[in-house]
């Protein structure tokens, strides 16, 4: 499991951790019921608090990426391929959402961003 | 489970106040205590160790009232108020000689590790040693007695960047296993940033907030934009501000963000949310 956390980023710091692992869950680089490390540890490990720690498992939980067994820990969820697939494009639906309200406040079109999108894939 | 719980407490001076000082402490968490010189930090720990009487208010740890069980529940607790500075003369093994009877659960395992993790040499005299040492020697008495409530007063003041973030990193490794709370005031504020479960932000004798640390942080925003931007209307709405030859840039509850969103809108960090907070008075 990797994480890259920034402390000048203006993203909160448990939408930092829950994205990147998130990420790693869809992109099958954690595979399920792989367990993942205990709250603390990761706090200490990162120098973050454990409270935000607590935060990125909560979402990731509450999203359906990870389960808890009480007094084992959280692990990755079993999900279906097709599970996997519509919980990647509600990300990047999410994410998509975002950038186009910055284009259309430059004044973009939806052909100039489709260009643009054709020109940078 | 709570490990500490401050209400209500109260302690006129002459010059100052401290005004139902209230805030509460999660057994397994590191709570930051921030507020500028002469605030009430000093005090307000002082007056929950009953080192200061306080005129109203108590302070409960481990669940018991600290006043009725003074003598018990400062076994558990390590506490430092500055640098040591008693016996200046003597070795700091002697000092540590007489400290060390004072508590049941003295551990000479952990005296031994914290000297060697510090660099601290016993045979050196107290007032031989730096400020920074000096520290360093006190947080090692405090964390050799087994405590599970560390009450510190600016622990990392003094200390050079490098043994500063030893010492955090310690803080952490010291509430992993969840048993043990650290309450730590400060004036360099990254020290929070770094490794703080909880801020409670102290202000002319009076708690401003008391809460997590990403609560805290997300309570406030920082907002820049124009001169002309700054209407009486806006201005109302800051908590403070400051003006400069090409606009302005002012502090302002997340919740009382202008629709509309024509200013620059910025994360907040502590040490601004301090620095605009304390220039309330505008202008």
């Amino acid at each position: 499991m990797n994480i890259v956390i920034s402390n000048t980023s203006d993203k909160p710091i448990y939408q930092q951790m829950f994205e990147q692992i998130s990420a790693q869950i869809i992109k099958g680089e954690l595979t399920r019921d792989f367990c993942l490390p205990p709250i603390r540890t990761v706090a200490k490990e990162l120098r973050i608090s454990v409270i935000t720690v607590k935060k990125a498992w909560e979402e990731l939980e509450r999203q359906g990426f990870i389960y808890t067994m009480v007094g084992k820990g959280c692990f990755v969820a079993p999900l279906l391929p097709d599970e996997l697939g519509s919980k990647r494009n509600v990300l990047a639906y999410e994410k998509l959402k975002k950038d186009i309200e910055y284009y259309k406040v430059l004044g973009l079109s939806l052909s100039d961003i489709l260009d643009l999108i054709k020109r940078c894939y | 489970m709570e490990m500490l719980s401050v209400q209500n407490l109260s302690k006129r001076y002459e010059k100052f106040e401290l005004k139902n000082v209230s805030f509460a402490l999660e057994k397994g968490y590191i709570m930051g205590f921030i507020g500028r010189n002469g605030a009430g930090k000093t005090t307000t720990l002082k007056t929950m160790l009953n080192l200061v009487h306080a005129d109203s208010g108590k302070a409960v740890v481990f669940g018991k009232e600290f006043s009725d069980n003074e003598l018990a529940i400062k076994q558990q607790i390590g506490f430092m108020f500055g640098g040591a500075n008693f016996y200046p003369k003597k070795k700091l093994k002697t000092v540590t000689s007489v400290v060390r009877r004072f508590y049941n659960e003295w551990d000479d395992a952990a005296y031994e590790r914290y000297l060697k993790r510090f660099d601290l040499d016993e045979d050196k005299k107290v007032d031989e040693l730096s400020q920074g040492m000096k520290v360093k020697y006190d947080l090692t008495l405090a964390l050799s007695h087994n405590a599970k409530l560390l009450i510190l007063d600016e622990p990392t003041s003094g200390l050079d960047p490098v043994s500063r973030d030893d010492l955090l990193e310690l803080f952490q490794e010291l509430i992993e296993d969840g048993e043990r709370s650290i309450l730590f005031s400060t004036q360099i504020t990254s020290d929070l940033e770094k490794c703080a479960d909880f801020i409670t932000y102290i202000k002319d004798g009076k708690i401003v907030a008391s809460t997590n640390k990403d609560d805290f942080l997300g309570s406030y925003k920082i907002v820049k934009g124009t001169v002309e931007q700054l209407t009486e209307e806006t201005k109302h709405r800051l908590i403070g501000y400051k003006k400069n030859a090409f606009g302005f840039a002012g502090l302002i509850k997340t919740e009382n963000l202008p629709s509309g969103g024509c200013l620059d809108v910025f994360a907040a960090d502590i040490e601004s949310i301090m620095i605009y907070f304390e220039k309330e008075q505008k202008d």
